[in-house]
């Protein structure tokens, strides 16, 4: 094997009492590409937010290329050949792609000759690598997979040799990961030496030489992807075994419980985001809208659980009509028997910086059983998170803690509890396990599976794939607002892959 | 990934990290009272002695302190719901007009203790009205409340005036005041609280709005964090987001928190009209609208904190006034100087030293700190 690009030895870093990482050590051989995968907050953007300067270790040292660096910078990341590619693109978005690409390396105090140097040396780099882009393009006209690629010029163009991406596929269709992979590759074979950092187990296997895995800020094992597999991979970053698909029976749809007809959402700068959607959910099923982010599911769902209202359309819930368009009201919605759990839990679904028991009524504080007159009932709410908590293994199990410091797993749980222990009709699910943990992972699909054979109907909005492939009983694939197809749960996951970027299924054939 | 910076423990949050604030906004305006050639130590000594020094100068500064209560809770109970009323100094000052006109009516004809709760209705009504147009501006309009509060404070400013000249004054009367009340609207003075700690003092306008201050402190922290609209407040000020999926009506609650604001700033007005001055005049509010903002940040929005906040300034502005008159060279605005130190550092800077704080706290006693996201207990 070549030599090593990047060592870290006994590298620490404490967040006051939370230590993040501890004692890692990491050989990183130049030319490979190395995943590093782990749970939320196993400390993998810690340890790579340390090796790109934003953050500097408590103790340890850093080797590039066999020399001790001492990086405090991004600055001095760039300066000793590491480049890195963020979850959150860090793209001016009405700049150009060049303008993107220059910014902070501009060379001259006049932009023009820097520039020109940019637009050859962009050239170059295209052909090298394969990395097609117009660099006169404004950067919010491109696709996501593509704005991916300015970042990835960006950092080649500062001359990066060891390149980190954090979280690539996140935001892709299967078709654009697998493009990236290719482009990782040829970066590869060029010696260009990469970090992936990723929690799905998937990618590793499909793209890496070497993976290393974290768990609760160290470094458990490093492994030759070829000498692993996924079920030994899941079982280190949990640290115990896990189930990676639940098992589940035959569904037994019943009566249709939601119906949603001809229904237009704009969003909040008037373009509509879903247009003309119609589809039903009866009590007993898992109906799983697939697609890649942005392509109106957050929308659909805001509209049908009344937080945003549609243009045009028509929702009833369980026979009766819902004013989608005029004065749906959440509270009311909920009363009616609708649950749901918000995409976005951390701003919308969860007020952080409230104790657990006073989230655990969020949406339900109207109830009488939680109420004193226009007191609150703080024993009857204590008692009744209590019970949640010990019901749905909410950990550390402490009503009256912040729920800020719950760990993403256990703040979903805390969403799940107060939505399903409603015991709704009607369960609208967003992105149940983004940001969870493996093994809470396992957890919440075995609970939204038991609320199917209750005979509720579920709605199951995710950009995992797997998670609707492994949940739903149907599949609806939403692509441009949207619905572009329907498929059984036996669906390939190339087959969904295609609907989802918005290829027709007759073209798929061909 | 987000900072895991761990929490603190209650007595460092509240007590620790505004002490530290505190003492240097001290450090840096000994500094001026330096430059300026004077000494410090001997300003500080005055400066205790005039507030606390003797039973008078502690009628004083729980005076001052009453009225910043008011607003203090008047600007906490707002930030609760994310909005920054700045319209405290307006709102109060229109609040005397509802208790001016109940004691012009009524002072001839009820005892005090029959005006007191309708003069408080009237500020209270007034003062919620005056705040409740901002606040129904934002709701329904998208106007920013903190441009529409300020405004209205001239606004204020100006309607007083033009009634104080014009409606209110007594025919033949050249100063712009409304006559004086009768017994019937004087409240009564707390001199016997003092003279309880042994003090015989002659008499300071310490009176009775000072209790209600204290019973508006508690009825603010009942509200806020045990009824269901103070739930909704929170929710609202925390995350808007999350207030509309938990159907909250946002502009209902908008507009009731200014209402309930703007009422609470109002009922400032008791405290100079009815229970010294006896007279609504112009200007009466001086400035303890935006102290009361001072006194939100400081006391982080709680009553508990509010009240120690109100009875630091009061200390600043009767204490300060003891150094203008002993030391020549400072003057009035010399303690404007130190009151503007104290709120920059016990609000706009007030996270500067937090991050040492945390540091120290986490290395000397790890078991105080709550940990962060409790990881890998299994799930």
């Amino acid at each position: 094997m070549a030599s090593v690009a990047i060592g870290l030895r006994g590298i620490n870093k404490s967040f006051g009492a939370v230590r993040a990482n501890r004692d890692i050590n990491l050989e990183i051989p130049q030319g490979t590409i190395h995943g590093i995968i782990g749970e939320n907050g196993a400390g993998k953007s810690t340890l790579m937010s340390i090796l790109y300067g934003f953050y500097q270790a408590d103790s340890g040292e850093i080797f590039v290329d066999g020399h001790k660096a001492s990086i405090d910078s991004p600055n001095d990341a760039i300066a000793a050949g590491i480049g890195m590619v963020h979850q959150h693109f860090m793209l001016v978005e009405n700049f150009t792609v060049l303008e993107n690409v220059v910014l902070g390396a501009e060379g001259s105090p006049l932009l023009n000759a820097g520039l020109a140097r940019a637009r050859s040396e962009l050239q170059r780099l295209e052909e090298e690598y394969g990395l097609e882009v117009d660099p006169d393009a404004v950067v919010e006209n491109l696709a996501v997979g593509l704005q991916q690629r300015v970042e990835i010029l960006k950092a080649l163009f500062r001359g990066a040799d060891t390149l980190i991406l954090d979280e690539p596929t996140g935001v892709l269709t299967p078709a654009e990961a697998d493009h990236l992979f290719r482009i990782l590759r040829k970066l590869q074979e060029e010696g260009k030496t990469i970090v992936l950092i990723t929690h799905k187990l998937r990618e590793i296997m499909a793209v890496t030489d070497n993976v290393s895995v974290m768990r609760q800020g160290e470094m458990v094992a490093t492994r030759k992807t070829a000498e692993t597999t996924v079920e030994e991979l899941a079982e280190l970053m949990v640290g115990r075994r896990v189930l990676l698909r639940v098992k589940k029976g035959e569904a037994k749809p019943a009566e249709f419980r939601l119906s949603v007809k001809g229904l237009t959402v704009k969003d909040s700068r008037g373009v509509p985001m879903v247009k003309d959607v119609s589809f039903d959910v009866r009590g007993g099923e898992i109906v799983g809208i697939a697609g890649v982010a942005g392509n109106g599911q957050s929308e659909l769902i805001e509209a049908i659980a009344g937080t945003r209202s549609a243009e045009t359309g028509e929702v009833l819930l369980a026979g009766k009509p819902v004013d989608v368009t005029g004065s749906a009201d959440p509270a009311e919605l909920r009363q009616r028997g609708l649950a749901h759990v918000p995409e976005d839990r951390h701003n919308v679904g969860l007020v952080l910086p409230f104790e657990e028991n006073e989230n655990s009524i969020l949406g339900y504080h109207a109830q009488a059983k939680y109420l004193n007159g226009p007191f609150l009932n703080i024993e009857a709410i204590r008692d009744d998170a209590r019970q949640k908590i010990e019901k749905y293994d909410i950990r550390p199990a402490d009503c009256r803690l912040k729920t800020a410091n719950f760990s993403g797993g256990n703040q979903q749980k805390i969403v799940l509890a107060r939505e399903m222990e409603q015991d709704p009709d009607v369960l609208i699910v967003g992105q149940p396990t983004r940001g969870v943990d493996v093994g809470a992972i396992e957890f919440i699909h075995k609970r939204l599976i038991d609320m199917r054979d209750q005979g509720k109907a579920v709605l199951l909005v995710s950009v995992e794939l797997d998670e609707i492939r492994s949940l739903s009983d149907r599949i609806l694939v939403m692509f441009d607002g949207r619905i572009v197809g329907e498929r059984g749960p036996d669906a390939t996951e190339g087959e969904l892959g295609l609907l989802m970027a918005g290829i027709e299924a007759k073209e798929a054939a061909e | 990934m987000s900072t895991p910076y761990a929490k603190l423990p209650g007595w460092a949050d509240y007590g620790l990290i505004p002490f530290i604030n505190l003492v240097v906004a001290f450090l840096v305006a000994g500094l001026v009272v330096l430059l300026v050639g004077e000494s410090p130590i001997q300003a500080a000594g005055l400066l205790l002695k005039g507030a606390f020094g003797s039973a008078a100068g502690i009628g004083y500064t729980l005076y001052y302190a009453t009225s910043f209560i008011f607003t203090g809770l008047a600007v906490a109970v707002a930030f609760h719901c994310g909005l920054f009323n700045i319209g405290g100094e307006g709102q109060a000052y229109v609040g005397g007009l509802g208790v001016a006109l109940v004691c012009l009516t009524f002072d001839g004809i009820f005892p005090w203790w029959i005006n007191f709760p309708l003069a408080i209705l009237g500020a209270a009504a007034i003062g919620g009205i005056w705040a409740m147009i901002p606040g129904w501006l934002q709701a329904k309009r998208g106007s920013h409340i903190v441009i529409t509060t300020i405004m209205f404070n001239f606004i204020a400013a100006s309607l007083m005036v033009y009634l104080l000249v014009g409606a209110l004054k007594p025919a033949n009367s050249m100063a712009p005041q409304t006559r004086t009340f009768a017994e019937g609207a004087h409240l009564p003075k707390l001199d016997w609280l003092l003279e309880m700690f042994g003090a015989s003092i002659r008499s300071t306008p310490l009176n009775l709005s000072f209790v209600l201050a204290l019973v508006m402190a508690v009825a603010v922290w009942a509200l806020i964090w045990r009824t269901r609209l103070g739930y909704e407040i929170r929710t609202r000020g925390f995350s808007p987001k999350a207030a509309r999926y938990a159907g909250i009506n946002e502009a209902r609650i908008v507009v009731v928190t200014m209402m309930i604001s703007g009422a609470l700033a109002g009922m400032m007005a008791l405290n100079p009209v009815m229970g010294d001055q006896h007279r609504l005049q112009l200007d009466f509010v001086t400035g303890a609208g935006f102290v009361g903002i001072a006194v939100a940040l400081m006391g982080r929005s709680h009553p508990a904190g509010i009240v120690p906040a109100a009875v630091l300034f009061g200390m600043l502005y009767q204490g300060g006034a003891e150094i203008s008159f002993v030391m020549p060279d400072i003057s009035r605005d010399m303690i404007v100087i130190i009151q503007g130190l104290v709120i920059l550092f016990a609000g706009a800077l007030e996270h500067m030293f937090r991050p040492a704080v945390q540091t120290i706290i986490a290395s000397l006693r790890p078991s105080a700190m709550r940990l962060g996201p409790a990881k890998g207990e299994g799930v």
